[in-house]
This record gives C-alpha cells, sequence and structure tokens, in this order.
C-alpha cells in the first residue's frame, strides 16, 4: 500500500482530475486512432492529414469548430429539458468510471458492489438520451429517442446475465477482487496466465460484448441514430457544444465499457501475480499504479478497436431483428452459461 | 394528379382509417412523417409523406417535382446539337447514356445512320456510363443501411470509370460526346489497352461487394423479403430496367429491340430474379455491372476501324416528323419522343425518364412496412434525382 496520507481536499482534487482524465483520455484517443484513422485505412483513404503533424491536432480543431458554432434550439422544444439531456449523458459517463480499478491503489472507489453500481449507472443515459428525443419537438428525434429507449432496455438484461457468470466465478461483486481472482487464480493448477475469466466465461465474453455494442448504439444496432433513416435521431436538433457533449460522451462510453469488460473479462490491470509471486491484494508492489493503468488502456484499445472494427464493417439490424435478437438468442445463452457456471463451480 | 388539397384529404382519410383500423384497444393516434425534401435517405430532393402507426406505414406519398429544371421546354429554344448539352444532366451518373437515344432519334429523322465505328464506340461509352452508374449504387446501398465501408471503395473504383470516360470525351461527368450522324472523335491512343484492364478491376470490385455486402447475413435479413412487388403490379405501374427484372419479366431493351448500337454483335445474358424483393433488385444490379464489363470486353475485341462520323451537313436542319427511341439505360427504359418541323430545334420533346415511373410505385409497395425498410426499398428501387424531375 502507498504510505501518503493527502488531504482530503487534495484526494478528490486528485480524484476529479483523475476521472477527467479516465473519461477524455479514452474518448480522444478512440476517436484519432479509430475514427480518424483506422476508419480512413479501411475505406482506402487517409483521413485528417493537416491539422498537426499527421493530423494529430485534427481533434482540436474539430473541438474548436463546434465550440463556435451558434447554439441552437428548437422553437418549440422544452428548453429546460432540452439543455439539460446531453450533461445526463455525459455525468452518466463520468459516475461509471468511478468503480473501475487502475491499480492496486490506482481507484476512484473501492466499492463492494462494484459490479452492481456499474450495472445499476449504465442505464442512466437512456434517460439522457429518451429526454433528448422527447424534447426536441422533432419526429425524427422522438423516433430516435424511443428506438434508444427499447433498445437500451432489452440489451441491459444479457448484459447483468452475461456479467453474473464472472461474479459466480470470481465469487465477490468487487471489481477489485474480480481483478485479483483472476491474476490470482490457475487453470488446472498452472498459473502462468492466471486465470482470465475470458477463457472459462468465453459465452459470456461474447454475450457481453454485443450487449456492450447495443448499449453503445455502434453499427448493427445502431438504430436509435441510424443517420440513414432519422437523419441523427436523438441527436438531429441538437448543434454546438452539445452535440459536442453528446460525441464526447458516445466515445468515452466506449472507453469505460472497454475498460470494465477488460475488468470483468481480462483481468484487468493485473499482470499474472505468480510472475512476482505476489499471494495477496496487500503484497503487490507500488510500481502497479503506473503500470497497472498503462495496461488497461493497452486492453481497452484492444477491446475498442474490436468494437469499432465491428461498427465499421456492417450494416444495421431493423429494430424488430434486433429485439428477436436479444430476447431469442442472447438471453437463453446467456442463461444457459450461468447454469454451467453454476454446476462447474459447484463441481470443482 | 391530384392537387395538394385533395392530397391533403386523402392522407386525412387514410390516417383515420388506418387508426381506426390498428388502434381500436390503444387509442393512439397516427404520426404523419415528412421524409425530405432534405433528407439523408433521398439522395437528392424528393419528398415522401408518410403515415406512421408506431413505426408502420400505413399510407405513403410521393412528391416530386422540388428540382423541376424543365428540360422539356427548354429543348424547344435550342438546336438539335445543343439539346446534348441539356439532356447530359437529367440522369447524371450515367450522362452519356442520356444522349444517345435522343441522337438517334434525330438520326433516325433525318434518316442517316452512324458508320459502324462510332455505333460500336458510342455502345463501349453507354456501358461505361451504366458502369459508373450502378457501381455508385452498389456502394450507396450500403450507406442505406449503415454501414459505411462499401461506398468508398465504389466511389475508388468509379473513378477509374470516370477516368475512362474522361479520357475518350473529355468530360468526366457530363461527356455532350455525342453528334448527329457520330462521335466528336475517335477514340486515344492505349485507351483501349487501358479500358481492358479497368474492366478487370470493376469485375473484382463486384466480387468484393458480394463478399462484403450481399453474403452478409444482416444486409440479407434487412432485404429478403422486403418490398415484394409482384410481375403483374410492376407491369401495371411501368417498371423498366433492374427494378422490372427483379421482378421476374424478362424484358431488355438492349436485346428486345432493334437500334444502331452494336448489342446485336455481342453475347450477353439478361439476368431475372424472381422474388422481387429489395434483394433481387439490388442483386439484379450487381450482375448487370458484371454483364456490362464482359460486353465492354467484347466490344473491344471486334471494334471495326473506319471514320467515326457521317457526312452531316454543316448546319442541321431535321426535316420534318417524329420518332420515338428509347433505350435501355442504367436506372431502366429511357426514351425520347421527338417532334421536328424542319426547324433547327426540336417542335416539341417529350422525355421518358425511368425513374419517374420507378418511383411511381412508392405508394403501393410501401404500405405496411416499417420505416427502416422505407429506406431499403427507396435504396433498391434506386432513383436519380434528375430523372424524376428532369
Amino acid at each position: 500500500m502507498i504510505a501518503v496520507d493527502l488531504p482530503y481536499w487534495a484526494q478528490s482534487l486528485l480524484r476529479v482530475l483523475g476521472g477527467t482524465v479516465a473519461v477524455l483520455l479514452p474518448a480522444g484517443t478512440i476517436v484519432y486512432l479509430f475514427l480518424f484513422k483506422m476508419m480512413s485505412f479501411m475505406q482506402s483513404r487517409l483521413g485528417p492529414m493537416e491539422a498537426g503533424p499527421y493530423g494529430s491536432m485534427q481533434l482540436f480543431a474539430e473541438v474548436g469548430k463546434w465550440l463556435q458554432k451558434e447554439d441552437i434550439q428548437p422553437e418549440r422544444a422544452d428548453k429546460k429539458i432540452f439543455k439539460i439531456a446531453p450533461l445526463i449523458v455525459l455525468v452518466s459517463t463520468f459516475i461509471l468510471v468511478a468503480v473501475v480499478p487502475f491499480g492496486p491503489d490506482a481507484f476512484f472507489t473501492d466499492f463492494e458492489a462494484g459490479v452492481f453500481y456499474f450495472l445499476a449507472v449504465s442505464s442512466v443515459s437512456v434517460l439522457g438520451i429518451l429526454i433528448a428525443g422527447w424534447s426536441s419537438a422533432n419526429k425524427y428525434s422522438l423516433l430516435g429517442g424511443l428506438r434508444a429507449a427499447g433498445q437500451l432496455i432489452a440489451y441491459e438484461l444479457p448484459m447483468v446475465l452475461a456479467v453474473v457468470g464472472v461474479v459466480i466465478q470470481a465469487g465477490s461483486m468487487n471489481m477489485q477482487q474480480i481483478v485479483f481472482a483472476q491474476n490470482h487464480g490457475s487453470i488446472f493448477g498452472w498459473d502462468g496466465l492466471g486465470n482470465p475469466y475470458v477463457l472459462t466465461q468465453f459465452v459470456g465474453f461474447g454475450v457481453f460484448m454485443i450487449a456492450v455494442q447495443a448499449e453503445l448504439t455502434q453499427t448493427p444496432f445502431d438504430m436509435p441514430i441510424a443517420e440513414s433513416e432519422l437523419v441523427s435521431g436523438y441527436m438531429t436538433e441538437y448543434s454546438g457544444f452539445r452535440f459536442l457533449i453528446f460525441f464526447i460522451a458516445e466515445f468515452a462510453n466506449v472507453g469505460i465499457f472497454a475498460l470494465i469488460a477488460s475488468v470483468l473479462f481480462l483481468g484487468g490491470w493485473g499482470v499474472p501475480f505468480s510472475w512476482f509471486g505476489w499471494d495477496s491484494m496487500d503484497a503487490v508492489d507500488d510500481w502497479m499504479n503506473i503500470v497497472g493503468p498503462l495496461i488497461m488502456i493497452g486492453k481497452m484499445l484492444a477491446l475498442s478497436f474490436l468494437i469499432m472494427w465491428v461498427r465499421f464493417s456492417y450494416p444495421r439490424l431493423r429494430e424488430d431483428q434486433l429485439q428477436r435478437f436479444a430476447w431469442k438468442v442472447l438471453i437463453p445463452v446467456s442463461l444457459v452459461n450461468i447454469m454451467l457456471t453454476a454446476i462447474l463451480k459447484v463441481a470443482f | 394528379m391530384t392537387d395538394l388539397i385533395d392530397r391533403q384529404k386523402l392522407s386525412y382519410i387514410a390516417a383515420q382509417a388506418a387508426d381506426a383500423r390498428l388502434n381500436v384497444e390503444l387509442e393512439t393516434e397516427g404520426m404523419t412523417l415528412n421524409i425530405g425534401p432534405q433528407h439523408p435517405a433521398t439522395h437528392g430532393t424528393l419528398r415522401i409523406i408518410v403515415r406512421l402507426d408506431g413505426e408502420q406505414v400505413v399510407w405513403a406519398d410521393p412528391s416530386a417535382g422540388y428540382m423541376h429544371r424543365g428540360y422539356e421546354k427548354l429543348t424547344e429554344v435550342r438546336t438539335f446539337p445543343q439539346v446534348t448539352t441539356l439532356i447530359n444532366r437529367i440522369d447524371w451518373l450515367g450522362s452519356f447514356a442520356n444522349e444517345v437515344p435522343f441522337i438517334l432519334a434525330a438520326e433516325q429523322l433525318m434518316d442517316i445512320e452512324a458508320p459502324p465505328r462510332a455505333q460500336w464506340i458510342r455502345t463501349i461509352l453507354f456501358e461505361l456510363s451504366r458502369i459508373a452508374n450502378v457501381s455508385l449504387f452498389l456502394g450507396d446501398l450500403g450507406v442505406q443501411l449503415g454501414a459505411i465501408t462499401p461506398v468508398f471503395m465504389a466511389f475508388r473504383d468509379r473513378e477509374y470509370v470516370l477516368n475512362l470516360i474522361e479520357g475518350a470525351t473529355g468530360g468526366r461527368f457530363h461527356p455532350n460526346f455525342d453528334r448527329i450522324g457520330g462521335l466528336k472523335d475517335d477514340l486515344p491512343k492505349g485507351w483501349i489497352d487501358e479500358t481492358r484492364q479497368v474492366m478487370k478491376k470493376l469485375r473484382n470490385f463486384c466480387d468484393e461487394i458480394e463478399n462484403l455486402l450481399f453474403g452478409n447475413k444482416i444486409f440479407q435479413d434487412r432485404t429478403r423479403g422486403i418490398g415484394v412487388i409482384p410481375p403483374a403490379v410492376a407491369q401495371q405501374y411501368g417498371l423498366s430496367g433492374a427494378n422490372l427484372r427483379a421482378s421476374g419479366v424478362d424484358w431488355d431493351l438492349r436485346r428486345d429491340q432493334k437500334i444502331a448500337l452494336a448489342y446485336d454483335k455481342v453475347d450477353f445474358k439478361v439476368w431475372t430474379h424472381p422474388d422481387g424483393d429489395s434483394f433481387a433488385r439490388c442483386w439484379i444490379r450487381l450482375q448487370e455491372t458484371r454483364e456490362a464489363t464482359k460486353i465492354v470486353d467484347q466490344l473491344l475485341d471486334g471494334i471495326p476501324s473506319g471514320p467515326v462520323m457521317a457526312k452531316v451537313p454543316r448546319i442541321i436542319k431535321v426535316p420534318e416528323g417524329e420518332a420515338w427511341v428509347s433505350t435501355e439505360n442504367p436506372l431502366g427504359e429511357m426514351g425520347y419522343y421527338v417532334v421536328s418541323q424542319g426547324d433547327l430545334g426540336p417542335f416539341r420533346v417529350k422525355i421518358r425518364t425511368a425513374s419517374f415511373n420507378n418511383i411511381s410505385i412508392v405508394p403501393w409497395v410501401l404500405r405496411g412496412v416499417y420505416v427502416p425498410d422505407v429506406i431499403t426499398i427507396l435504396a433498391s428501387l434506386y432513383f436519380i434525382l434528375g430523372d424524376i424531375d428532369k
């Protein structure tokens, strides 16, 4: 454990700064690396090249552009709610990052029911999206908002059920305990790799990633935005910095969900503890507080690459096909997965 | 044609009927959604008024005319050679194909025939503009369904074809190359070899699109069984081109009529599909792009030598008479009914464009589908706004 004793205000300041970095850094990285560059390379073009070396300052140029734009509100919009909606979506991103551990001591809060909290809080953004769609006084926005509500609620369930397998296996809902259980575990007595749950819970991992794709409204499931049908769905009437907030929240959410998936299934910030002979949480060396976040960023990039790759390749499902997929495929599969996990947990 | 008030009345009645039928228990009301004139799915300024029950369309009415440019009237104050500049802009993705039927009609009136080499080059350019047109459709299809990558491949490979058209005619988009009695110029040196290579690239492009899009499970789920048009209905609404062939009607003006183009010299298959759904329409277009590359290859092998321009007087005066010539354009049957009174310019030109008839089926085919399928069906019917509004 780090033996530093900071006053309360310094701790709070550090947490706020850390939270801002943890939300904005993944968002910026994902937008530049994947949305600007990887998508361009997949589509035989170069992407932004002018702003900064290799277009790396493009994001700042874009942010500057959005900030300069006029703040347009539809005349018949419900003004107060219209203004609050993007903030709710962004805040839900910030409160999600609170439970993600980045190292043995590098966490915002070590919450006993971390998984439960994350599952509960991840649906707050639905509220923002729904009221954004409703308050815009636009039929396209309304359709988009209603689609989003239906979709996000439907995919909440497979996500919860996929995580239940992990919780059963780890025997805890604490994110730190789940990381510990994965890195301290062993596969049939061999502990060279620890026991990342992607190996045992691969069904859960698949269901979780599909549900994440739907929660994030990325392409096979992007009907709430559906730019060729609904113009831009619930965001249609938003412009300028309000749109910017939606935009940041969208890609920050990709980062946060990738972080959570890496905690739940890929071993989180840890390296297999057997490499260094750690056998409890307290034995972990302090330098993991520096290396841990880097490992997390690496895993986050790998998983968000997966999410974006699917986004750039697939066409969009229809609303009823999406619901059918959730209720007839994902939920039964994850229920069977839970049952098998429980049986095997008791057996071994 | 009903005027706006009638249309609104009709819409109200239809909406009332639908509401009564569908929502007896819930007592919800329907919603009228105005898709367009500015909407990403209409690639242009087509307006479609749809009456929705939830996300289900109970009633739809396309409203064209937001881009009307009055070509039929404008042709009356121009001389015959000047008209090609105008009609290039009707279907702007396959421009050269617009010129051919008009020039053929004028030639028919003047009773001259272009030399064989000119006819062959015309046919080659005609098929190239078909490829340029339809390859963009194949990419755009993905965008309409939410897959953003294919469109860039389409733009990349369409560029090769546009380069060829530019190489031969000097105009990338609007060649204005066809003349009464032949063509403006002969082909440039090295053009034929380059065309052969480009045709290979385009066949690769077709394979790529087929793998990326047509083989995709989601794409098939979204298009199969959606927007089915039975053959009888297709014929009643005057559909033509790939939309008609996708309903199983074996009808292709390239094969079925005798005109002064080199189609009778080549061997090609007219594809039909029994299903008549969105997938069939897209698939037919894919196959036709492949077939067009084969047609171009065959024409390049057997291109005759000789002049590209017949003996035509300096000042073109078309004798009195009427002529109707239509060809199988990228979008379907396109025809010109030209009336001449012996002047420098036409007295009256009636332009029959394919897209205008193709979207007339929209109210029939959109009834009862969901909003996402509206977009798929519109995309698969494939219209160009310039071709609707003229």
